[in-house]
């Protein structure tokens, strides 16, 4: 190829690039709101215990199996999520471990399952549609029928949520899916349902974000009350016993009551909301008084790897404009140097 | 142990025995259960036998102040066997309110010659809280004012246990607005005493202390607020027998729902258990059996023997639980799993090392590709 060819090559790959670029400005997308009516859960480490009520009961919604990490296998005890595993409870140790939400000297919990991303990488990444995200919940689902094992949630998901069960022979994605088949019969995540002391609250995101807001103006040890379970807007009734209130419904004890609360006191936190603007925002928000780094969970920018992705996709790719150029543009150099070895092409020679 | 001891002390023992009116069997059967309740390793009931069998009993000197006598009642009816007669014979109970036969100018009598005759050597329990307000007027017996008594009493004892919640720390008594004072013995004194508190408090955890006392010539372990470590040392909720249902998130949410009638966990209806520090959970009441402490039968803890929330917080009030710091199983917020075995790495170097020297080769040949129609183009 001699200089000018070069030159000739470039000028014309370069102006196809451009044309790609300008005919599709309108593939660039924005991060994606949330949808109005979306559910997720407020997680405040300030407020858990460890008492892993959250871990067992998850396993028992979803029919998950015990998971042994000690010689003695009596406890269910998995070291992280997994395919048997959706969600865990996780300690933050440091020094002497002598006070609670404290980074130096201190311990702290954190709880660890799915993020519910509003712009879920999983969801961009996925080929086939198995991992959707619900259009009135915003719950990111799993369909294993329609998966085809290519892990690329795997790899997308910043958190790293999805796990593939490596040792099934008809392996598949496992994750956090919000209890979503429990929603039908009026209940709720476990995980909140059960947690002593509202460190795992359930709700819509909104209703959730106010709350996390109360409790990050509250001065530490300032006298409060702490709502658990279902946190429901006030203008929300709850659904629960017959008309006149006493019904039967209400006295099922455990398994559903959706206005609980209690008087405590309102701990240390950090002035931060992690999940209010991380990634574009995730349906579970986080309240703790240690950094979110130490506890495992990664800063990341308020845009969504997926609307980057999927801009830079839609743009090279928009309206196939781009590689057609290009194709054309890398056609005319291919013919451009075809040399006939043969006598018939001695004109061009 | 028994068996071999009683061999050595056949004689002692069925003296006293004799003494007690009990059979010997019965005698050495309270011996085992006190070294129980404290917690000492097989054998100490024959050291308990031994200091019990001996005649000097200690002078022990009771006193009552702003208390409503559920301690001295609940201790009547401690009833391993006779255990009454027990401790009114194996201590010499000098002065107490309730149980004493004397009255008036007797009882005080009764006192003053006591402390006089075991100067330095009698042990003085304290039962309710001592009022400080206004001078401590608020309380007076035989016309001495609470505070001055426990002072003349406590400045020849040899030791000073504070029996109940009251004694201990203020007690019921104490409540905010605690118009009267009530404060606790030790801080009346300015010193460390031991306080077996509890409303009232489980009666073994005071005769083990006494006994220990009997037996060593001391008193036993105690923590920073006086409490005798054997009883004290843990909370509630730690050896609590509906603790697996917390763990499992099976709650209690109100009286007589589901979860209350299959005995669920108590959190939620404002057990404070878990903030809580006393045995009720591993040793039976007043012997009633052991599904008679408040959690077994239905009613969350109120905390009755910690101070700042027995009669201090709302007794459905959701407990602030102590001692969670994350035990060693819990995993840590990044767990290495997996391991990286040396047939692994190897493998893994070999297939490095084939990719490399392929990847090498692959290069060789491109280059030797071009130059082969070089010569051809030249024909």
């Amino acid at each position: 190829m001699d200089r000018r060819t070069f030159f000739k090559a470039s000028l014309a790959g370069g102006t196809a690039l451009a044309a790609g670029a300008a005919s599709c400005p309108a593939q660039a997308r924005e991060t994606h709101p949330m949808p109005p009516e979306a559910v997720g859960l407020l997680f405040d480490s300030v407020l858990c215990v460890g008492c892993k009520a959250c871990v067992a009961a998850c396993k028992q919604a979803n029919g998950m199996p015990m998971e042994f990490s000690t010689k003695d296998q009596y406890w269910d005890t998995p070291l992280d999520i997994s395919g048997k595993t959706l969600n865990v409870i996780k300690a933050y140790r440091n020094g002497n471990m002598e006070a609670k939400d404290r980074e130096e000297n201190g311990f702290a919990f954190i709880k660890k399952s799915c993020m519910h991303c509003v712009d879920p990488s999983c969801v961009s990444a996925c080929p086939v549609s198995a991992m959707q995200k619900d259009a009135k919940t915003g719950v990111v689902t799993y369909d294993k029928d329609a998966c085809i094992g290519c892990r690329y949630c795997v790899a997308a998901c910043p958190f790293g949520v999805p796990r593939f069960t490596y040792d099934s022979p008809t392996p598949q994605i496992s994750k956090c899916q919000l209890c979503i088949h429990r929603h039908k019969d009026g209940k709720y995540a476990a995980c909140a349902e059960v947690c002593p002391t509202g460190a795992t609250l359930y709700g819509k995101v909104s209703v959730l974000r106010e709350e996390a807001k109360r409790r990050l103006a509250l001065k530490p040890g300032e006298k409060t009350e702490f709502p658990r379970g279902h946190l429901r807007a006030a203008e929300e009734k709850a659904l629960r016993g017959a008309p006149e209130g006493k019904g039967e419904q209400r006295r099922q004890g455990w398994q559903d009551d959706g206005a609980q609360r209690y008087p405590g006191v309102a701990g240390q936190y950090l002035q931060h909301v992690y999940g209010e603007k991380e990634f574009g925002g995730t349906q579970m928000l986080m309240l703790s008084g240690v950094s979110f780094q130490k506890l495992g969970y990664p800063d990341l920018p308020p845009r969504s790897d997926a609307a980057t992705s999927e801009t830079l996709q839609h743009t090279l790719y928009g309206g196939l404009i781009a590689p057609i150029a290009v194709l054309g543009a890398l056609t005319f150099i291919a013919r451009r140097n075809v040399k006939h070895e043969d006598g018939e092409g001695g004109q061009n020679g | 142990m028994i068996e071999t001891y009683i061999d050595e002390t056949t004689e002692a023992a069925a003296t006293v025995a004799g003494r007690l009116r009990i059979d010997r069997r019965e005698f050495l059967q309270f011996c085992a259960a006190t070294a129980a309740t404290l917690g000492l390793p097989t054998g100490a009931e024959a050291a308990i036998a031994k200091a019990v069998e001996k005649a000097q009993r200690p002078s022990v000197i009771w006193l009552h102040f702003q208390e409503c006598t559920g301690c001295s009642e609940s201790l009547l009816r401690a009833e391993h066997p006779t255990l009454e007669k027990l401790i009114l014979d194996v201590i010499s109970l000098d002065y107490h309110e309730t149980l004493m036969a004397a009255a008036g100018h007797q009882a005080e009598a009764a006192r003053k010659s006591a402390m006089k005759a075991n100067k330095g050597k009698y042990i003085l329990v304290v039962e309710g809280a001592i009022p400080v307000a206004q001078d401590g007027i608020f309380c007076k017996i035989g016309g001495h004012k609470a505070i001055d008594m426990l002072k003349e009493c406590a400045a020849d004892a040899a030791a000073v246990i504070a029996m109940g919640s009251c004694a201990s720390w203020g007690g019921m008594p104490s409540t905010d607005p605690n118009p009267t004072g009530s404060s606790g013995v030790a801080d009346v004194l300015g010193k460390p005493v031991v306080t077996i508190p509890g409303c009232p408090p489980n009666p073994y955890n005071f005769l083990a202390t006494a006994v220990h006392f009997l037996t060593f010539g001391k008193l036993p372990e105690i923590d920073q607020l006086g409490r005798p470590k054997f009883a004290y040392g843990r909370i509630i909720h730690e050896h609590c027998e509906r603790r697996a249902h917390f763990d499992a998130g099976r709650f209690a949410l109100e009286f007589g729902d589901e979860g209350h009638r299959k005995g669920y966990c108590l959190y939620k209806l404002g057990c404070k258990g878990p903030e809580t520090y006393a045995n009720c959970s591993t040793i039976g009441f007043g012997d009633v059996g052991e599904s008679n402490w408040p959690v077994a039968c239905g009613h969350p803890c109120i905390g009755c023997s910690e101070k700042g929330v027995g009669f201090t917080k709302p007794i459905h009030m959701t407990a602030q639980l102590k001692g969670m710091s994350p035990p060693a199983s819990y995993p840590g917020v990044v767990e290495q799993q997996g391991k990286t075995s040396f047939v692994s790495a190897a493998a893994l170097a070999a297939i490095a090392g084939a990719a490399a020297g392929g990847a090498a080769m692959l290069a060789k040949n491109l280059g030797k590709q071009d130059d082969v129609p070089a010569p051809k183009k030249g024909e």
